[in-house]
């Protein structure tokens, strides 16, 4: 099997096939990740640029430490210090990228759609890692991989994502891939930070946290912006966290096996209490090596579908 | 110089003409209209199997002259409105400078005479610099030639300074034609906001943005007994709002563009830019709404919207792409396919909204086909398929959502005061 496109830039474009691949691969390279000895040949001469035009701790390095564990030549570009602050167009900044070689982009956008832009115009594979309120595929990815690591399987299973799903391009991919692979989604949030129509894709929706927790497998919970309060989207973070906030007694509603998982940075306190980010139900610290693990996979089965072309 | 157009289907909706006629044309004025006119010396156009109408009148569009060049002029901007038989034009006052003074609107006017191959009327400012905070010189620009008042691409926020430009053109005879919008509701907005939005990660512009203005104009022009024109009505409620102003004897009139009753916001998908307009493409409910207003004359004009745009202005990034397509060259085609051959509307009605409506909201002497007027004529074959290439296109912009697109109607003829600009489908 080989994925269909040179690129991945949304879960939304993907089959639950290629999905299933793409984790069955991590399993692997997850080996790797917690092995003494963190190198693997699968990217030798393969060329990896991470572009990235917002902030970001994890996922830039879980891409870097992905590419470098496998072999691959690395480098960034960020936004500010590029000549993307001397007002150089998307375009023309990956044509650049793309003739020095570059087998892979990763891109992390503030506008949606920046990927697919990018995809169109250069040659190298592209990966989403991030355009604005739209995808971050990888993410979900993970997500999805330290689930079935858990539970076996996403069939079935309730998952329940809280928060600002409004602005949240990982409420979006998950939305996508799980329920690609037959889990039943339930998103709650204030009612302004819920998308219009999101029951269309498939979820559903809720105004209270309580609903949504009920019997549910696996809790996700998104961080909030705080530059959203000055929008008027909610009042204060007091009261966000008072109606929304996950807490030990609420999440008593859900199964008593309830994973708890958050994309992070978590604002303690706010979105999660502490105790329930430091619990042993939560899975934030496994999220971020299944992170590596599954970035591993993706570059790999990019990367290789070239030669796997060529033999067949 | 004479011409004689010979046994084309003529349709004037002013003198209900629709009848198998032979038209002369003498010195750039019709002389005479009838059965199997005797000819001889001159230019003879065979025009069997095909309609002839009165030039297509444009209410609104974006000429990009002066100072957006690039995208368009008034040399190129013209020639693609005769290439869609438009043959009179009148343009949005967003340009570089603004046309908000005497000197810009006969600097259009008389660059116009001289590049220009269709008529062309300058559409003045609200506002000075389109700033929405004081009144242009409204009198000075009707006197210098401008057609109308728009401070069109920006609404005029403030409704005191509305009623006022209200008030204040009506002394001149002006017809005032307002871009709804509620820009804190638009906020960050790029698309419709609606299901794809939501799928596509794209902050949303709500129907509402429109609807709330267009309220507001209509209560204004209730409030003043003042007439006002509502520019591009997009949506299913602004059509309702419309409707029960005129019902309540309002004098408010209204256009809409092709792209509202073709398109719907699944045309953003996959971060289509050429698909970006503004305001956006709704849903298929307001697309139905709108062709429903059409149909009961609650829409009185099918404009362009013509807006030109470079590709580097497209191809970038979903939110900082430009709002706009052009228009001059897909208008009827759109019109034959999407209208009249479904049964929506006649050939009669199409007429209307497209020649004699915008005239009179105009003030223009144009859009009917009547001995002793300026001979402005289009003549076309409504049956004839084709597929859309933008790369023919003589605007100097290729920024349409419709390439590719199998459409109906084909523009054979233009013909300006007695010229022939268009001949057998080619410029001259």
């Amino acid at each position: 099997m080989i994925l269909k496109s040179k690129d991945l830039l949304g879960l939304k474009e993907v089959t639950a096939e290629e999905i299933e691949y793409i984790l069955n691969t991590a399993k692997t390279m997850k080996l790797i990740v917690t092995s003494k000895n963190k190198k693997a040949p699968h990217l030798q001469g393969k060329s990896i640029i991470t572009l990235f035009y917002e902030n970001s701790t994890r996922t830039r390095l879980s891409f870097e430490l992905a590419s470098k564990y496998m072999s691959a030549s690395a480098a960034n570009v960020s936004a500010s210090s590029s000549s993307v602050a001397k007002g150089e167009s998307l375009i023309d900044t990956g044509k650049t990228i793309d003739m020095m070689g570059s087998d892979v982009v990763i891109i992390r956008h503030p506008m949606s759609g920046a990927p697919h832009l990018l995809a169109k115009n250069i040659e190298a594979s592209v990966i989403n890692a991030g355009d604005g309120m739209n995808e971050h595929p990888t993410q979900a990815l993970l997500d999805m991989f330290t689930i079935i690591e858990k539970k076996g399987s996403l069939k079935g299973l309730k998952v329940a994502i809280i928060g600002d799903v409004y602005h949240s391009r990982v409420a979006r991919s998950n939305i996508w891939g799980m329920t690609k692979l037959g889990a039943e989604i339930c998103v709650a949030g204030p009612s302004t930070l819920l998308p219009p129509e999101i029951e269309k894709t498939g979820v559903k929706a809720f105004n209270t946290v309580q609903e949504a927790l009920i019997d549910a497998d696996v809790v996700m919970g998104l961080r909030i912006q705080l530059e959203r309060q000055k929008k008027g989207l909610f009042p204060s973070i007091r009261e966000y966290s008072r109606f929304f906030g996950l807490d030990e007694k609420r999440l008593k509603l859900a199964k008593d096996d309830a994973l708890i998982m958050h994309p992070g940075p978590v604002n303690r306190g706010v979105e999660l209490s502490s105790c329930v980010v430091d619990s042993e139900k939560s899975l934030i610290n496994e999220q971020v090596q299944n992170g590596v693990a599954v970035r591993m996979a993706l570059l790999y089965l990019l990367t290789r579908r070239d030669s796997v072309e060529n033999i067949n | 110089m004479r011409t004689l157009i010979k046994g084309g289907q003529v349709i004037d909706a002013k003198t209900k003409t629709n009848d198998c006629l032979d038209i002369l044309i003498e010195d750039g004025k019709i002389t005479e209209i009838g059965k199997d006119i005797e000819f001889v010396n001159g230019d003879i156009i065979y025009a069997q199997g095909k309609y002839v109408l009165p030039g297509f009148v444009d209410a609104h569009c974006h000429l990009r002259d002066p100072g957006q060049e690039y995208k368009e002029d008034i040399e190129t901007g013209t020639r693609s409105a005769a290439k869609g038989g438009f043959t009179s034009i009148a343009c949005m006052p967003n340009t570089n400078p603004v046309i908000d003074n005497e000197a810009i609107v006969k600097y259009i006017i008389n660059k116009s005479k001289q590049d220009g191959i269709v008529n062309v009327y300058p559409i003045g400012a609200i506002s000075k610099g389109l700033k929405g905070e004081e009144l242009s010189e409204i009198g000075e620009l009707k006197f210098a030639g401008a057609v109308a008042i728009s401070d069109d691409g920006r609404p005029l926020k403030n409704s005191a300074l509305m009623k006022k430009a209200l008030q204040y053109s009506s002394m001149f005879d002006i017809t005032i034609i307002s871009h709804c919008e509620d820009l804190d509701l638009v906020d960050e907005g790029t698309m419709n906001e609606g299901y794809v939005s939501t799928v596509l990660g794209l902050k949303g512009i709500p129907s509402a943005a429109e609807e709330i203005m267009v309220s507001r104009e209509l209560i204004l022009a209730e409030y003043t007994k003042i007439p006002v024109h509502i520019a591009h009505v997009s949506t299913e409620l602004s059509v309702d709002l419309i409707r029960h102003a005129k019902s309540r004897g309002v004098k408010v009139t209204c256009e809409t563009c092709p792209h509202y009753f073709t398109l719907t916001d699944e045309a953003c998908e996959g971060f289509n830019t050429l698909a970006k307009v503004n305001p956006p493409l709704r849903t298929k409910k307001d697309v139905e709404a709108i062709i429903e207003g059409l149909k009961d004359g609650t829409i009185d004009i099918i404009a362009t919207d013509h807006a030109p745009h470079h590709p580097d202005e497209k191809n970038v990034e979903f939110a900082l792409a430009a709002n706009g397509m052009v228009g001059f060259e897909t208008a009827l085609p759109l019109c034959v396919t999407y209208l009249v051959k479904p049964g929506h509307l006649t050939m009669e009605q199409l007429v209307e909204k497209m020649c004699v409506n915008p005239s009179k909201i105009l003030g223009l002497n144009k859009g009917s086909i009547e001995v002793g007027s300026s001979a402005d004529l289009t003549i076309i074959d409504i049956d004839e398929e084709y597929i859309v290439d933008v790369s023919k296109f003589s605007s100097k912009s290729k920024n349409s959502p419709f390439d590719g697109f199998k459409l109906q109607g084909s523009v054979y003829y233009t013909i300006v005061n007695g010229d022939v600009v268009v001949r057998e489908k080619v410029l001259l």
